[in-house]
């Protein structure tokens, strides 16, 4: 749902039972305080058992009838995956029914909920963008196409910004700024301004590259783009952290054939001065985190460039990339590091460990926040979702500017940790 | 204290415009999606209540605000009790969002008493399960939970796929109940999302498997004798419940047990040894109601405690059934005190809040509610309705012998309760109740919304983006309530939205302190200074568009 959120003008549509949709609509309202669009199958106990293709026919219609996108991207739940729904009969169905209006599209993919993640979910959808929309025309043109993984809008207001800066020509897909960070006007847009245009999707297939941003969300992408257009490709992590920007910003630099202005490097020189300033207040310190491999990994990597120990690593979301990139980072500067992925790796696991030895620092979601306040831990709020603060989705945890906006949120933590704990006579007035 | 003289000077108007929006915005439908949509919009009559289409599937693709069964059962009804491990057994979905996103705050009475709310359990179920079935995972989940924390009482909920590829949930309970031993109490409810057509299917699944599993399994008469009551129906959303508590203990009134704000397992097992159930939210317990007179000869009555009037007017009637002149007096000079603050409070918002138009679309039982509050900050209600509302929800229990049950809810489990053998007893004779009615008490009934709206104001079930989205457009009103899904979309428009299933993380609202609460967040919502700040200076300045002549 997230993901076709960022293709302009386009209704998510979840094809199940009416519960699925409510509750992700509702998780994702919490997160952005911005409205989230999407329509649903509703199916009833009938079409569980005889199938929603008749529910997803008449929504088709009463969609383009009552609330005219120009897309429909359909997904699944477990209840129509376990069913068996065969979304690609169904959607021809409703062609031959003339439901679909002239230069209107109904997209699809499938996403059971018992197969890995939200994460996993994004990915499909971010993958369905290519299968149904990039096109290879014997003409290739100097553009590199930039796949971001789930990230906030801001992040990606952030790295068209430093595409902009360096005079790159890209195409960002999906892109959620401008959707969910949607200015108050008077007027309710459903589809607001922002979002990858389907002239820009169709366009990816003639780019002369692709990087994608989060291997777990972006990888299926770039390989499907690949097999159909012949776009090479290249998966980055999503810029977090010093090195993680290093390496986009080279990546960019590289392939879209641009060099890096001295404003980048002078963004760049201002968030090492600022981690030099205040080395003491990371040095050695133990942070325990949790969230999605695409931001656990580069965000370790930067808390041991920040030369913090990040000890206690979870994700829920299953796969091997994880284990191996926390292998690579963490063996030898912190072999006590715990780190563990997939379906039994939750925050009651991290929370044991944490009890068994506790940490200076916890990254992670909102639900972190009980953690935190058992174990009188600063909390940096980081991930999704993120619903009892608001203005994530404003500022951005990407780029130079992003790891700066991240360095001064542990250093805001720790120092009012310190300022409300220590004894009267070592409360300092300066840094 | 309600003075019909703050009649917004427009409502009048407004209303009488009202009769055209039905014919309006179903012509924006395809043609049987119109014919549907038309038997649920209805204007309010409440002399002669108007039927209206409710309880029926939703228009697929027409962007609803209903939840699922699951959402019902695990999420409303069994949710706020504290000590009872609730598994989800399904994908993890489910368990997630429905992982402390409702407020149903509690508060254990020892600090080692067990407290789960901070927790979700699920048997995170993948595609092997699916494939092969899920009940040893669930065994094992059982095992896990039991082993870690020693719940008394375990409950399991069953998610869309459950049913699907046929996991016996009720058998696995058994079977582990059997297998852990100790007095532990183990249930399951066949709650899959696609039962019913709304969450009330999970309300009426819930309410049956707290009567056969829970409701009377412990005798013991604790506490005083006097002026027993449950208050059924009350979730404890942002602490409403804990107000309700203090008001009742401040009048010698005895809660025994809420069904199911700050609710524990015990509680549950001893409420029929009340001697009066109260039922607030009509909808979700209803059936609890029904089945506990049936059973133990409980009268149940509807009460209202949102509003400082209507908090008043329910320990009046508490007294009044009670017939104890101490029980009276105390409740007089209860009431008394607390009004004096809420006198004051109410006085200053009301200077902002008087005349003032609202519409209410919420769940099952506020969007009635609230109208009581809405009435003493002098603001008209205009337009109101449910998700998954009833037909007696709206016309009042009259009804229900005319309701009848479509298809796509007659496979709700209905259990037949009989009177209790041993434990029944009529806690009024006959002519008590007869003696009571003639006062003008009234026991199991429950008029409806619109016995209280405005005669021509419009009633909606199961309203869509599409007609608020119209509503709002058409009538500009000056509070828009409904949830978190509406609140951004409406405020976009530059109407601010009162969330009025979590309060927008305010509260209490029930009770006298209630009242104050959002006597003070009302007059701020429709009073606040950046809903005239929307429009950017050079946007609404008047140019003279003109051209050059050469």
């Amino acid at each position: 749902m997230y993901a076709a959120l960022g293709l302009h003008g386009c209704l998510p549509h979840s094809h199940g039972s009416q519960g699925c949709c409510s509750y992700h609509r509702s998780a994702l309202t919490r997160h952005f305080k911005e409205p989230v669009m999407a329509a649903t199958s509703s199916f009833s106990e009938g079409s569980s058992v005889f199938g929603g293709s008749a529910n997803l026919v008449t929504a088709i219609e009463t969609i383009f009838t009552v609330y005219n996108p120009d897309v429909v991207a359909v997904h699944t739940t477990c209840l129509s995956e376990t069913i068996g729904d065969d979304l690609t009969q169904i959607v021809s169905k409703a062609h031959e029914d003339g439901l679909v209006p002239e230069g209107k599209k109904v997209i699809y993919c499938n996403t059971p909920s018992y197969v890995g993640t939200h994460v996993t979910g994004y990915s499909n959808q971010v993958a369905a963008f290519v299968k149904f929309f990039s096109t290879a025309t014997p003409k290739k043109k100097n553009v590199v196409n930039l796949v971001a993984g789930w990230m906030e809008p801001s992040d990606m207001r952030e790295i068209k910004r430093l595409a902009q800066e360096m005079e790159a020509r890209i195409i960002l897909f999906p892109d959620m700024s401008g959707v969910l960070d949607a200015p108050l006007t008077g007027k309710f847009e459903m589809y607001p301004k922002g979002g990858t245009t389907q002239a820009q999707l169709i366009a990816t297939g003639d780019s002369k590259f692709t990087i994608g941003l989060g291997a777990y969300t972006t990888e299926d992408a770039c390989v499907k783009l690949e097999n159909k257009c012949k776009v090479k490709f290249e998966v980055v992590e999503i810029p977090i952290g010093l090195k993680a920007t290093d390496r986009f910003i080279t990546s960019l630099s590289r392939h879209a054939n641009v060099p890096v202005p001295d404003s980048i490097t002078e963004e760049r020189g201002r968030l090492v001065d600022l981690i030099a300033d205040n080395s003491k207040y990371f040095y050695g310190k133990r942070v325990a985190l949790f969230g999605d491999p695409d931001t656990l990994i580069p965000l370790t990597e930067f808390l041991l460039t920040l030369d913090m120990k990040p000890v206690y690593i979870v994700t829920g979301t299953p796969g091997k990339h994880f284990d191996e990139s926390m292998q690579t980072l963490l063996s030898e500067k912190v072999p006590e590091a715990k780190y563990k992925s997939g379906p039994n790796a939750d925050m009651f696991q991290l929370h044991q460990w944490i009890k068994q030895e506790s940490v200076d620092l916890l990254i992670g979601n909102t639900y972190g926040k009980y953690i935190a306040r058992d174990e009188n831990i600063p909390f940096v709020r980081m991930g999704f979702p993120i619903v009892d603060r608001a203005g994530h989705n404003y500022f951005p945890n990407t780029g130079y500017v992003g790891a700066t906006n991240l360095v001064i949120k542990i250093l805001e933590k720790e120092l009012d940790h310190l300022d409300r704990n220590c004894p009267d006579e070592k409360v300092e007035w300066q840094l | 204290m309600i003075d019909k003289n703050d009649k917004p000077k427009n409502a009048d108007a407004l209303i009488a415009e009202l009769h055209e929006f039905r014919d309006e915005v179903i012509t924006k439908y395809p043609k049987k999606v119109a014919k549907k949509r038309a038997k649920s919009i209805v204007l309010s009559d409440g002399d002669k209540p108007p039927q209206i289409q409710a309880n029926v599937r939703t228009i697929p693709g027409i962007i609803t605000q209903r939840g699922c069964t699951y959402a019902g059962c695990k999420g409303v009804v069994l949710g706020p009790t504290r000590d009872i491990i609730n598994i989800t057994h399904g994908p993890i979905g489910c368990g997630f969002y429905s992982w402390l996103t409702r407020r149903n705050q509690t508060k254990p009475v020892n600090e080692n008493d067990p407290n789960f709310i901070p927790y979700c359990f699920s048997t995170d179920m993948q595609d092997s399960n699916i494939v092969f079935g899920g009940e040893e995972k669930l065994k094992q989940a059982i095992r896990e939970a039991y082993e870690l924390f020693h719940p008394k009482t375990i409950a399991i909920f069953s998610t869309c796929p459950v049913g699907l590829i046929g996991d016996d949930v009720h058998r696995v309970a058994r079977h582990m109940k059997e297998e852990i031993g100790d007095g532990i109490n183990i249930f399951g409810f066949s709650c899959e999302g696609y039962r019913g057509v709304s969450q009330s299917a999970g309300h009426h699944i819930a309410n049956n498997g707290l009567f056969k599993n829970l409701i009377g399994r412990d005798d013991e008469v604790r506490g005083q004798l006097k002026y027993r009551v449950n208050l059924l129906g009350e979730y404890n959303i942002g602490g409403d419940a804990f107000e309700l508590e203090r008001v009742f203990e401040k009048c010698g009134i005895n809660l025994l047990a809420s069904f199911s704000g700050n609710s524990t397992i015990q509680k549950f097992e001893n409420a029929h040894t009340a001697d009066l159930n109260m039922v607030m939210c009509h909808r979700s317990i209803n059936y609890v109601a029904e089945m506990m007179e049936k059973a133990f000869g409980i009268p149940w009555i509807k009460v209202q405690p949102i509003g400082a009037n209507s908090t008043a007017k329910m320990l009046r009637k508490i007294a009044q059934y009670f017939g104890d002149k101490e029980l009276i007096d105390t409740v007089e000079a209860v009431i008394a005190e607390e009004m004096i603050e809420v006198n004051k409070v109410l006085e200053q918002a009301r200077k902002r809040t008087a005349g003032k138009v609202t519409m209410l679309f919420v769940g099952g039982s506020r969007a009635h509610h609230y109208q009581d509050l809405f009435e003493e900050l002098g603001m008209t209600t205009v337009a109101a309705g449910y998700e998954f509302g009833h037909r007696d929800d709206y016309e009042g229990r009259s009804v229900i012998p005319t309701i009848s049950i479509d298809a796509d809810s007659r496979n709700i489990e209905e259990i037949t309760v009989t009177q209790d053998e041993t434990r029944y007893r009529p806690r009024k004779t006959e002519e008590e109740l007869k003696a009571l009615e003639a006062e003008g008490m009234e026991f199991n009934e429950y008029h409806g919304i619109m016995q209280q709206m405005e005669k021509g104001a419009l009633v909606i079930d199961d309203l869509s983006h599409y007609e608020m989205d119209q509503l709002i457009e058409k009538y500009k009103p000056d509070i828009f309530c409904a949830g978190i899904k509406e609140k951004f979309c409406v405020q976009k428009m530059g109407i601010p939205l009162k969330q009025l299933h979590n309060y927008d993380v305010g509260g209490p609202y029930a009770g006298f302190q209630g009242a104050v609460n959002f006597y003070k967040d009302i007059e701020m919502m429709v009073g606040a200074t950046i809903w005239k700040e929307i429009k950017a200076p050079w946007e609404s300045e008047d140019y003279v568009e003109a051209s050059f002549a050469y």
